[in-house]
């Protein structure tokens, strides 16, 4: 894959942590009860690691040389490339951890392969890292689904709304354009296609413990990866970015 | 420099290193935890290679810092090295650190990192570091730090941490 191919592999990988680790720092104070306070800012903290990492490597490669700081704080909606289900507001602790859950299934499976990859080696050691922390946030995300589900019937229907409301952002995870065909050309990123049969499987075996359902009928939604976003993403933004742009260059 | 000096300077950079703590854990250096990779000799100065424990902890910038204030008494151009590869683990840190660990309240990583039970406290017995007890139960995978899950001992009631075996 071309270097430009390559960056944008890279921000795409960067952007989708950067996004959901600013969601979960939201819940930093307010989450409804003390141990998951500290779990989702635990989550979001590691997220934020990857996020730089991948982010650095991009800062670095075509065009002229951006920080990672530069690149989290000064560019505008239309040029992130994460998922629209990583922007997706908080909503209930259910939405929330719902939204954790497909996004960890798919991060474990992916970033194994990363990983194990020997094409970049660089992206290998990040993703070998991150593998110990996702088994982890995997794991808490997977549990919750399971309580949440099998709990009294107000949890239960409130994680099936969330579930209905976010498979309309599920496929564009597998989604392959030029970027990601050269990258699983090139050996980085493993087959989509396959990828979403396993997380399919993955899913479904908690869901139906759960005693869930996956809804049915789901109009699709895309357009993340090309910086077309809900706009969601920029109201978080404008609370993200607002101190390094109204005082560029600031330091502690 | 001939071998001899730089070899010199490379063991006086390390016993500079031995003072330098882990600033969330500040009874263990961070050779004890083993962050602290290697130290080497490279174009007329030494080069510090630390790794992070995990991909976002805060204490890692704290650690370059401080290690590199320490470092400069003796090789004023000393540099720090991140490496990310092979990824930090608790199969480094020794025995006798874990009973460091366990002195200090903290319950240490149990076992090997590669034995999965271990990893979210199913099925596995964590001992109570005041009390001794065995009757202990994980309230959470998260803590305090990135590196440590919260637990409470069922006999002695007290609260405690376990160092996450990773």
């Amino acid at each position: 894959m071309s270097e430009l191919q390559l960056k944008e592999l890279l921000l795409r990988l960067g952007d989708d942590c950067l996004v959901l680790a600013q969601r979960l720092g939201e819940w930093c104070g307010h989450a409804p009860i003390l141990e998951e306070d500290i779990a989702l800012t635990n989550i979001s903290l590691d997220l934020l690691g990857r996020a730089q990492n991948f982010l650095k490597m991009a800062g670095k490669l075509h065009d002229q040389v951006k920080s990672d700081d530069d690149l989290a704080f000064h560019r505008d909606p239309e040029g992130y490339r994460n998922l629209l289900l990583l922007e997706q507001p908080n909503g209930h602790f259910g939405d929330t951890i719902c939204r954790q859950f497909l996004f960890d299934q798919y991060s474990l499976i992916v970033t194994k392969h990363l990983a194990s990859q020997t094409i970049n080696e660089e992206i290998s050691a990040i993703a070998s890292k991150a593998i110990k922390e996702i088994r982890y946030h995997a794991d808490h995300s997977s549990k919750w689904m399971l309580r949440l589900g099998g709990g009294t019937a107000e949890s239960h229907e409130k994680i099936q709304n969330s579930l209905n409301n976010l498979w309309a952002f599920s496929d564009e995870m597998f989604e392959v354009d030029e970027v990601h065909s050269a990258a699983i050309d090139g050996g980085i990123l493993p087959d989509l296609q396959i990828v979403k049969s396993q997380w399919l499987e993955g899913v479904m075996s908690i869901i139906t413990e759960a005693g869930l359902e996956i809804p049915t009928g789901v109009d699709m939604k895309f357009g993340g990866r090309k910086g077309e976003h809900t706009p969601h993403l920029k109201e978080m933004l404008e609370v993200m970015q607002i101190l390094p742009r109204t005082y560029p260059g600031t330091t502690w | 420099m001939i071998n001899s000096e730089s070899h010199k300077l490379v063991e006086a950079v390390k016993r500079q290193l031995n003072d330098v703590m882990d600033p969330e854990l500040p009874f263990l250096t961070i050779g004890e935890m083993g962050m602290l990779r290697d130290v080497y000799f490279s174009n007329g100065h030494s080069v510090i290679v630390l790794t992070p424990t995990y991909s976002g902890c805060p204490a890692t910038d704290i650690i370059s810092e401080d290690s590199l204030k320490a470092a400069r008494i003796v090789d004023p151009n000393a540099e720090i090295k991140i490496s990310m590869s092979p990824a930090w683990t608790t199969d480094w840190i020794s025995d006798e650190t874990r009973k460091k660990m366990e002195a200090n309240g903290i319950a240490p990583p149990i076992g090997q990192s590669h034995d999965r039970s271990f990893l979210t406290g199913d099925g596995k017995t964590v001992p109570c570091p005041l009390c001794k007890s065995s009757k202990t139960k994980m309230i959470s995978a998260f803590g305090s730090t990135a590196c440590k899950a919260s637990y409470t001992c069922i006999d002695c009631m007290e609260p405690f941490e376990h160092f996450k075996c990773i």
